[in-house]
């Protein structure tokens, strides 16, 4: 076990101020309005005024035809340093090592970081075609729409290679509507029973309702600042003691069993000075669920293809023996475009400074967030991970 | 086990007739390649020059060195199955009334992953398989798992034949009956399953040979038809053009000659009056019932053929004028293709070398006997294929003519 301070390589930098625009399943008010909304809440919490915040970080898939830029004159913000991350459940993680950096070196004093993504009825059909190069070459045109048949694909071959069945998915499933219960945002609001996952209207064999996320609008924020900034406006913050990200990581696997995190995982432990039996809760990119086993595996949980016997061993509720995500994750409160990518890093914010909505994991000192996604037409990209703790961890 | 196609039943004619829709259309430039090779029949990938990396999905710049130059090569296909599903649910039109529809993930022994469209006779996974390419109902190429060896029945999978062209159990016009080639015609897409054949005869007085043949089947029509007379065309289309399934435009006019040879332009009027203004005056007539009925269940309407010629590719000089009258008509079906392609009618264009005919008389051999040429037609509709180069003197002149177009030219004109 570990006591004190761990070191962070990201200095005297620290993340305040998790913020969440409410959930709604279609909206016909722009991702400009969510992304404003979610300063404006940021602002607020903060204290802070607008021409306080000199750096923007923003994840969005649906600004177009503007980009982060745009919404600078549009919001009426004056920056010295500027990103745009449409990269889906990756935003947040590398929004987040941006801003920390920028805050670190200097280039920045306090950097809003941003994921807000509307929807409208026609939003996520109208996408599907435009998602990136490869999926509209060499997917879209098989006609799952979407990324449900590239999961399936995922999910049988895990199935049969590691002994996985349909329980063991629905049991981090399950745990995690029960964790959303108690979430004021999340989109779901009734318990989901084991029969009702494995008897729930098929997609893509063997994938089925429950293994997909629901597409809906709003907004996650948080300000990254140095401690003393943070300190002298009386806000509650976490430490990122480490985070890692890695793009289009084993290219040569012929299908993904294992993201980018194997290649990090451990300088990313080794630069917080931690270790897995360490960490109090983890939130994984839920999109779908076969991923979250995988992110367990390569993030050192357990080893490949035990993910199995390591969810049959375990609860996962924030009462339970390995916590995960806590206010739902996205299966049960929603994917809102960018946002996703945001939506676990702001609740693990939230449980590391004690500013809980829902639930609390008892005495949460080390929170590891997991960032995933960009899926091509057979595997995801983007593989990301931070190791935030509690201020005085 | 694949279950033989049966006869649809008939038609409840109150139904309102589905529309036709058509699955993802789009792709990025790259990727046509894929859909040029699938409109041969063949499944190609790109090959690195530099490092031989073949790559998929197709692209700009090699994904193992950077590579530039990257070369169109025929595929085997053979590959690992890595796993399969069964889609139940899509946002597509064209696939949400198809549900459900099956998906491949192979691993190619090349090198590349891929997403396919998924044939019925594959085993579980895992398992081998061949991997090949077919021109899906929206014209683009796709990738299509097979299984790796051939099964009984294989072309009456659903799922394929949403991206063929069966004759099987449709209904099929042939516009020149008069000809050795169109009597083969006849035959062949008789022997192929046809339920009805109409077969158009210009000189309905006159009694050509293998006329009174033609008629003693009780699957042939033979109907009046001069497609150099527009009210000819217009009558028949308003007579049958809502039942037709596929149209085989073999009507022609050959003579030989180029400039010089001759005086004066009504030979050349004529042959243009057939091969190109007669292609006008049945696509104008024919196209749109067709059009309508693409989606029109089992034995929707399917396809529309032409017989060009490989004169048309590159002028013949000896037969010049010929020559010009079907590079007119292949220009013209490309434009046909490109009207007919929303509604996934396939426009097939063959290149016959010369015909074992009195027009072909004077050449010297090889020359494609109408059977062989018939067969080729049927071949084509049945995988699917848009353009067909049927014959060793037409593959030929393809490879010359795909290499350097300038050089074949001149080669012609020695």
């Amino acid at each position: 076990m570990s006591v004190g301070p761990r070191t962070s390589v990201y200095g005297d930098v620290v993340v305040t101020a998790p913020v969440t625009v409410p959930y709604v399943r279609y909206s016909i008010r722009s991702a400009h309005w969510f992304t404003a909304k979610a300063l404006a809440t940021l602002l607020k919490t903060s204290g802070l005024r607008k021409d306080q915040i000199d750096g923007l970080c923003l994840g969005s898939f649906m600004l177009a035809p503007d980009t982060a830029v745009g919404v600078t004159q549009h919001l009426g913000l004056t920056t010295r340093w500027l990103d745009h991350l449409p990269i889906g459940g990756m935003s947040g993680i590398t929004a987040l090592r941006r801003a920390l950096r920028a805050v670190q070196s200097g280039d920045a004093e306090v950097v809003a970081c941003i994921g807000a993504d509307t929807n409208a009825v026609d939003s996520f059909r109208a996408s599907l075609g435009s998602f990136s190069v490869f999926a509209r070459d060499a997917v879209f045109p098989y006609g799952s729409g979407g990324p449900n048949a590239s999961f399936a694909f995922l999910t049988s071959y895990y199935m049969r290679t590691y002994g996985a069945t349909a329980e063991d998915f629905g049991k981090l499933c399950v745990a995690q509507r029960e964790n959303a219960l108690s979430f004021p945002y999340a989109l779901f609001k009734k318990p989901l029973s084991m029969e009702e996952y494995l008897t729930a209207r098929p997609i893509a064999d063997p994938i089925r309702l429950f293994d997909c996320v629901m597409p809906c609008a709003g907004a996650e924020g948080f300000l990254v600042m140095s401690r003393q900034r943070a300190e002298d406006l009386g806000l509650p913050y976490a430490r990122v003691l480490s985070a890692s990200e890695r793009y289009n990581a084993f290219p040569e696997d012929p299908i993904q069993m294992r993201g980018g995190w194997v290649l990090d995982r451990e300088r990313l432990y080794a630069d917080a000075g931690i270790e897995p039996g360490d960490i109090d809760l983890v939130q994984t990119y839920d999109d779908y669920p076969v991923m979250s086993v995988i992110q367990l595996e390569d993030l050192g949980f357990c080893a490949k293809g035990e993910g199995p016997e390591f969810i049959r061993r375990h609860t996962f509720t924030n009462d339970g023996s390995f916590p995960v995500n806590t206010s739902g994750g996205q299966l049960s409160v929603g994917q809102a475009g960018c946002a996703a990518g945001f939506l676990g890093l702001v609740e693990a914010i939230r449980q590391v400074t004690n500013q809980n909505l829902g639930k609390p994991v008892p005495d949460a000192r080390f929170a590891l967030t997991l960032g995933f996604g960009m899926i091509t037409y057979d595997r995801g990209l983007c593989a990301g991970a931070a190791i935030l703790s509690r201020s005085d961890a | 086990m694949i279950p033989p196609l049966q006869r649809p039943k008939r038609k409840n004619p109150i139904l309102r007739t589905r529309q036709p829709t058509l699955p993802p259309g789009l792709r990025s430039r790259a990727a046509l390649g894929l859909t040029a090779a699938a409109a041969l029949g063949r499944f190609e990938l790109q090959v690195c020059a530099s490092c031989k990396a073949v790559q998929y999905p197709p692209r700009e710049a090699c994904h193992n060195c950077l590579g530039e130059r990257l070369i169109w090569t025929l595929q085997d296909g053979a590959g690992e199955l890595l796993a399969t599903t069964t889609v139940h649910v899509s946002h597509d039109l064209f696939f949400r009334e198809r549900m459900p529809w099956r998906l491949a993930m192979v691993r190619l022994d090349s090198g590349p992953t891929v997403v396919a469209h998924l044939h019925s006779a594959c085993p579980p996974a895992p398992a081998r398989v061949r991997v090949g390419a077919r021109l899906d109902k929206a014209g683009q190429g796709v990738l299509v798992a097979f299984p790796f060896d051939e099964v009984p029945n294989m072309a009456d999978d659903r799922q394929l034949r949403e991206m063929t062209c069966d004759p099987r159990f449709r209904k099929v016009l042939i516009t020149d009956g008069k000809t050795p080639t169109g009597q083969a015609l006849v035959r062949a897409v008789l022997a192929a399953g046809a339920d009805l054949v109409w077969v158009g005869q210009a000189e309905p007085w006159k009694r050509f040979p293998g006329m009174d043949q033609l008629a003693t089947d009780p699957k042939v029509t033979v109907v009046p038809l001069d497609v150099t007379d527009s009210r000819s065309v217009t009558q028949l289309a308003g007579e049958i053009g809502g039942r037709v399934d596929i149209v085989i435009n073999n009507a022609e006019v050959h003579r030989t000659h180029g400039i010089a040879s001759r005086a004066g332009v009504e030979v050349a009027r004529s042959e243009m009056d057939v091969n190109y203004f007669g292609l006008l005056r049945l696509a104008q007539e024919f196209g749109p019932a067709l059009k309508s009925r693409a989606a029109d269940g089992q034995s929707s309407a399917t396809a529309w053929v032409n017989v060009l010629s490989v004169y048309a590719l590159s002028n013949f000089p000896a037969h010049g004028t010929f020559s010009a009258s079907k590079a007119a008509a292949l220009s013209l079906s490309q434009c046909l293709r490109a009207e007919m392609r929303p509604a996934g009618v396939r426009v097939i264009n063959v290149f016959p070398g010369p015909i074992d005919d009195e027009w072909n008389q004077a050449l010297p051999p090889p020359k494609l006997a109408p059977q062989a040429l018939a067969k080729s037609i049927v071949s084509a509709l049945r995988d699917g294929v848009e353009d067909v180069y049927p014959g060793d003197v037409a593959q030929e002149w393809l490879a010359r003519w795909r290499e350097n177009p300038k050089v074949l030219e001149r080669e012609l004109a020695l």
